[in-house]
């Protein structure tokens, strides 16, 4: 039946690990992975608790295809209440830690309380042990990664670690596995940090044997493989140009935010384009790409393993930097380049290597920096602030030195570990923080594509892409084209791309699985390896319980329909250029239909009716 | 009159000597329709998925149409790509 039904519960205060079954009533209300641990943390704390408090906790979670042979099949996600939002944070990693977790022989790890001194989990199989992580502490993702892989002679155990940035309070700080997958947003490393727990390792040798009809699930895998490559996007445009293929097509439609969001072009796109990084560079001749990779299971590979030039000025005197690792994806690349105005694309692969090395979201640490920039352009953060260093748009070198010393929690880092929101709250401008409920954008201006301003402005999690990315329907055409510049119709959209996403989270799939299968691909690979009848319409319905679930524990937690809103810039400020020119969000447009759709109330609280609907407390 | 031509992603080799960062200027006929310059760099047509006038989606029943094209536009086109 695909789970294990088994959950592994680690009181951190006690010391103590404890096996439990798991909750089969809400595995089939919820699936697994992201709505199943949502559950678990919704049921099991109050949702005012300070997130960085013991009384917090903090799940990492597969889903029922995690660890089988379904493409894409090795995904996880980490659950808790963030430090960034005070909302639900439900961050995704591939990778392979997921799949291993799982032919261990779990389902979830639920984290509770706090560790008095460092520590780490060790899994092998049934046995999990808490040890002493001391000498670890103060040590990189990288760092750590190494010794305990040294510790344990086990070349093929999977870890899932803090860094530094998650120690020092980095409100953004993510937990990176396999040394450059993460589970990037919300601060959900912020947490773990919190809770004296430094790392996660895992060995699974058991397999993942329970699939309720092998015959069929092998037939409805080999299927889905087949549509995943045969499909241009999935079968040859991902693998080989990777997210970054973005870049040159956002900043074409005129919807690339730039410098801190205020333009929506950026003159340098293509120097930091994914066609870039296929070009030789003139030192060595080698271009900043070395291969592409997949995660555990997946087919698709639109992974980057990259280098940086040897010559440029951030690594020339660094060569532990002189290597092949996690190279630039989209999101990350456009917060490190065009929303801080920079054109260098070593310096943006170093920032990157940074973030992964240590921990930090490189969405919001990009985003954070470019909000920076702008109050050092206005005056408000001086020399005096960042010990004279250049705080000016466009600067390679400030770019580097902030990844260096936010990595850190050093100086004018801790500041930048803020975050937007409190950085420019800090500083007497919060209009300057390119936020939703305190989490950064990602790289789609909701100008120029106005269903991405709905999606971003009601995500559960904050601002967020993979909450709801109708960039596909808008400017790829997929599953079909409708006009970016129209706000006529989004309402649903965003609902319907909001429903299946939490779905296909939940299931053990990467999201990027839907640009080639729908949801009449998905759902039989689920049938056939759970028991029930898991069919397109009930996928769906998961999806929309999630969504409602999720929404109510940030009601309770204190947001309200007030905070689905946008930053005033994007409201006001009509975009400088391309076919959106003049334009801003049309958010208030869209807004009341789809709390309507929603079946929610004008003020955008959940219904009586919606609520039973959805099993949801009253 | 002038336009400019870009190809990206796996369309890039497309593209004629002399471009430079995906994009080259071209001197075409007033009445040139976008699927006749498709055709002209061999570009297949079921590869000229995302087709941008300006920054416009031009979906493909329009891209026969004559007068389409204006002096200093910026044509550009990508076969199926996405990310995120």
């Amino acid at each position: 039946m695909a789970w294990t039904q088994k959950v592994l519960r680690v009181n951190l205060t006690e010391g103590t690990c404890t096996e439990e079954p798991l909750n089969m009533q809400w595995a089939n209300d919820y699936l697994g992975q992201r709505g199943l641990a949502s559950k678990y943390l919704i049921e099991e704390i109050d949702p005012t608790v300070d997130a960085l408090s013991p009384d917090n906790k903090l799940i990492m979670a597969t889903g029922p295809l995690t660890g089988t042979s379904a493409s894409t099949g090795g995904r996880y996600s980490v659950i808790c209440k963030s430090p960034l939002t005070n909302a639900i944070a439900c961050s995704n990693s591939g990778g392979f830690i997921g799949a291993e977790m799982k032919m261990a022989g779990w389902d979830m790890v639920i984290f509770e309380g706090k560790a008095a001194t460092p520590v780490y989990l060790h899994i092998v199989d049934g046995d999990a042990h808490l040890h002493p992580a001391d000498d670890l502490w103060g040590k990189s993702v990288w760092e750590a990664d190494k010794e305990l892989h040294a510790k344990h002679q086990d070349p093929q155990m999977r870890i899932a670690c803090i860094g530094r940035s998650a120690e020092e309070g980095c409100l953004y700080a993510a937990v990176v596995n396999d040394l450059h997958r993460a589970a990037g947003r919300s601060g959900v490393g912020t947490v773990m940090a919190s809770k004296n727990l430094k790392a996660v390792c895992v060995r699974g040798t058991l397999g993942v044997g329970n699939i309720a009809d092998p015959a069929k699930f092998a037939e409805t895998v080999k299927a889905g493989k087949k549509v995943l490559a045969d499909n241009a996007v999935t079968g040859q445009g991902l693998p080989t140009y990777g997210t970054q293929v973005l870049m040159n097509v956002i900043n074409e439609v005129g919807a690339l935010p730039t410098r801190n969001m205020s333009e929506t072009r950026f003159e340098g796109a293509a120097d930091v384009s994914g066609e870039k990084m296929h070009e030789p560079r003139k030192s060595d001749g080698k271009p900043n790409l070395t291969t592409n990779g997949a995660c555990f299971s997946c087919t698709i590979a639109c992974g980057r393993i990259s280098t940086i030039d040897r010559t440029h000025f951030s690594v020339k005197d660094k060569p532990e930097y002189w290597i092949n690792s996690g190279g630039l994806e989209y999101e990350a690349a456009w917060a490190l380049g065009p929303d801080t105005g920079i054109d260098d694309i070593d310096a943006l692969t170093y920032a990157n290597f940074l973030c992964n090395e240590d921990g930090m979201d490189p969405i919001s640490f990009g985003s954070t920096l470019a909000a920076a920039m702008e109050l050092y352009k206005i005056g408000a953060i001086n020399d005096s602030h960042t010990g004279g260093v250049k705080l000016e748009f466009g600067s390679a070198e400030a770019l580097c030195w902030a990844a260096e010393v936010t990595a850190k929690g050093e100086g004018f880092g801790r500041d930048l570990g803020l975050g937007s929101k409190r950085l420019c709250e800090k500083y007497g401008h919060p209009d300057l923080a390119m936020v939703v409920k305190g989490q950064e954008f990602p790289a789609y201006d909701p100008r120029g594509i106005q269903g991405m301003g709905l999606a971003y402005a009601t995500s559960n999690r904050g601002a967020c892409h993979l909450r709801g990315y109708t960039v596909a329907s808008e400017i790829l055409g997929i599953p079909e084209k409708t006009d970016p510049l129209e706000s006529a119709g989004k309402p649903a959209l965003v609902k319907a791309f909001q429903d299946a996403t939490a779905a296909v989270d939940s299931a053990g799939l990467c999201v990027f699985t839907t640009f080639a299968w729908t949801m009449d691909d998905i759902a039989p690979q689920v049938d056939a390896a759970c028991n029930g009848d898991w069919s397109t319409e009930r996928m769906m319905e998961v999806g929309e319980r999630i969504w409602n679930m999720e929404r109510d524990f940030n009601m309770r937690a204190g947001l309200v329909g007030a905070d689905d809103t946008l930053p005033k810039r994007l409201l006001t400020e009509g975009a400088n250029v391309g076919p959106a020119e003049g334009r801003v969000s049309e958010l208030d447009t869209m807004l009341p239909e789809y709390y309507q759709l929603r079946g929610w109330a004008p003020d955008g609280t959940i219904t009586a009716e919606t609520k039973e609907r959805f099993g949801i407390s009253a | 009159m002038k336009i400019t031509f870009k190809l990206y992603a796996t369309l890039t080799d497309l593209l004629p000597s002399g471009a430079s960062a995906n994009a080259v200027d071209i001197d075409i006929p007033d009445d040139t329709t976008l699927n006749q310059l498709i055709d002209q760099y061999k570009v297949p047509r079921e590869l000229a998925h995302l087709v941008l006038l300006n920054g416009v989606f031009i979906c493909t029943e329009d891209r026969d149409q004559s007068g389409a094209l204006k002096p200093g536009d910026v044509l550009a086109i990508w076969p199926p790509v996405a990310g995120g």
